[in-house]
């Protein structure tokens, strides 16, 4: 078993999808780096931090991209950001089974600023055509740096999203939150307070992650598997049902102070014992109660 | 930042269909390499992107070290360094042409 949250983005890639059957687009040969970093005396990677490419997945043909963290934290910088969305757009012309993001990003490179940003908006609007199009984008998201910022964004636009328990999916990163609102806001040292308020299993009873599994990389690709045939639904009627539900959310959870309230406000008990349990066992516990 | 390029001669030459190898990440303390098959007249050419600056009597050690070990020719080999360790460096260095090598020399 290999743990996907130690993997490497290129690792995670091999073995997620059919054996030897990944082949990358504008591989590291061809030096697509960031003009950007050169500018700022800072060493640069020669895929930029993201590897984009086509495979098969169960034998159906996938387009995939993988974020790797080691890099500037896994953000999104220029040329980052234009090979997913290149990605992206080629899936409109092939009409893969799905598009699968291994996403693991602190959001926007700030070292490239508006081109950054600007590489971020570009993607949400790409998953949101290509979903209109008919193909699924899912996310995996279980690697060491998380998922946040704009990244955490297009997560949430996206059909599907598959968490670890290590995985996080935020908006704002424990950081950024401490050092904007202050340590007695959120402590972002005390890992158990950021794991269960940002962490996979939070996400899943919020019903933000619609898979829960263990951290390793068999478990993630049979989740993926399992969603290829997700139908994406961006209909008025679908949209105006995520927002009531969203609403009714802030209703029933919008006093609580820590995630624990929620896990009781949920009806679980022993709420506590929850960030203990294996994957499946949190999954069977929690089987009817997520919000 | 620093680029440095060093040539080494005397080496064999590897099959130049052989496929491109990539090890490592430009994270902290880390490094990335790729070794590319390239008709370079029986050179092994290094090229290397550094953030630390200054150290470049250190790199041309642990080079003659990892070159000793593994005489290549016809190869570019290409580095972008975040201040890696030269232990660091050498053991990746030799990650890098298993790799490449396919695990046999």
């Amino acid at each position: 078993m290999t743990s996907y949250y130690e993997a490497s983005a290129r690792e995670r890639l091999a073995d997620l999808l059919d054996p030897g059957s990944f082949h990358e687009f504008l591989p590291a040969t061809e030096r697509v780096v960031s003009p950007h970093l050169v500018q700022l005396e800072t060493p640069a990677a020669f895929d930029d931090g993201v590897i984009v490419g086509r495979g098969t997945l169960d034998g159906r043909p996938v387009l995939a991209a993988a974020q790797e963290g080691g890099f500037m934290g896994g953000a999104v910088g220029e040329v980052h950001g234009a090979k997913l969305v290149g990605l992206l757009e080629r899936a409109r012309d092939e009409k893969p089974a799905a598009v699968l993001l291994l996403v693991e990003s602190g959001g926007v490179r700030l070292h490239e600023a508006n081109a950054g940003l600007i590489g971020v908006s570009e993607i949400m609007r790409a998953v949101l055509a290509l979903r209109s199009a008919g193909v699924p984008v899912l996310v995996l998201d279980g690697g060491q740096f998380g998922c946040f910022g704009g990244m955490g964004i297009v997560a949430r636009l996206c059909d599907a999203i598959v968490m670890s328990e290590e995985g996080r999916l935020g908006l704002s990163g424990p950081e950024v939150i401490e050092t904007t609102c202050g340590v007695e806001e959120f402590d972002s040292r005390d890992r158990a307070l950021v794991w269960r308020t940002v962490g996979g299993k939070h996400r899943y009873l919020l019903g933000e992650a619609d898979a829960l599994v263990a951290d390793n990389i068999a478990a993630f690709r049979k989740a993926a598997i399992s969603l290829l045939d997700t139908k994406p639904d961006l209909s008025i009627e679908a949209l105006t049902t995520e927002h009531e539900k969203l609403g009714a959310r802030l209703e029933k959870f919008g006093s609580c102070h820590d995630a624990l309230d929620i896990w009781s406000a949920l009806g679980i008990e022993a709420p506590e014992g929850l960030p203990l349990l294996e994957a499946d066992s949190f999954v069977a516990k929690v089987a009817g109660r997520r919000a | 930042m620093e680029k440095l390029t060093f040539e080494f001669l005397g080496g064999a030459p590897v099959n130049a269909t052989r496929a491109p190898a990539l090890v490592g990440v430009v994270g902290s303390g880390n490094l990335e390499i790729l070794i590319e098959p390239e008709k370079l007249g029986g050179r092994c050419a290094v090229e290397i992107l550094t953030a630390a600056r200054g150290f470049g009597a250190t790199w041309e050690a642990v080079l003659d070290d990892f070159f000793a070990r593994h005489k290549l020719a016809d190869v570019r080999i290409s580095i972008n360094d975040v201040g890696a360790t030269p232990a660091v460096v050498s053991l990746r260095l030799d990650q890098a042409v298993e790799n490449f090598l396919g695990g046999a020399q």
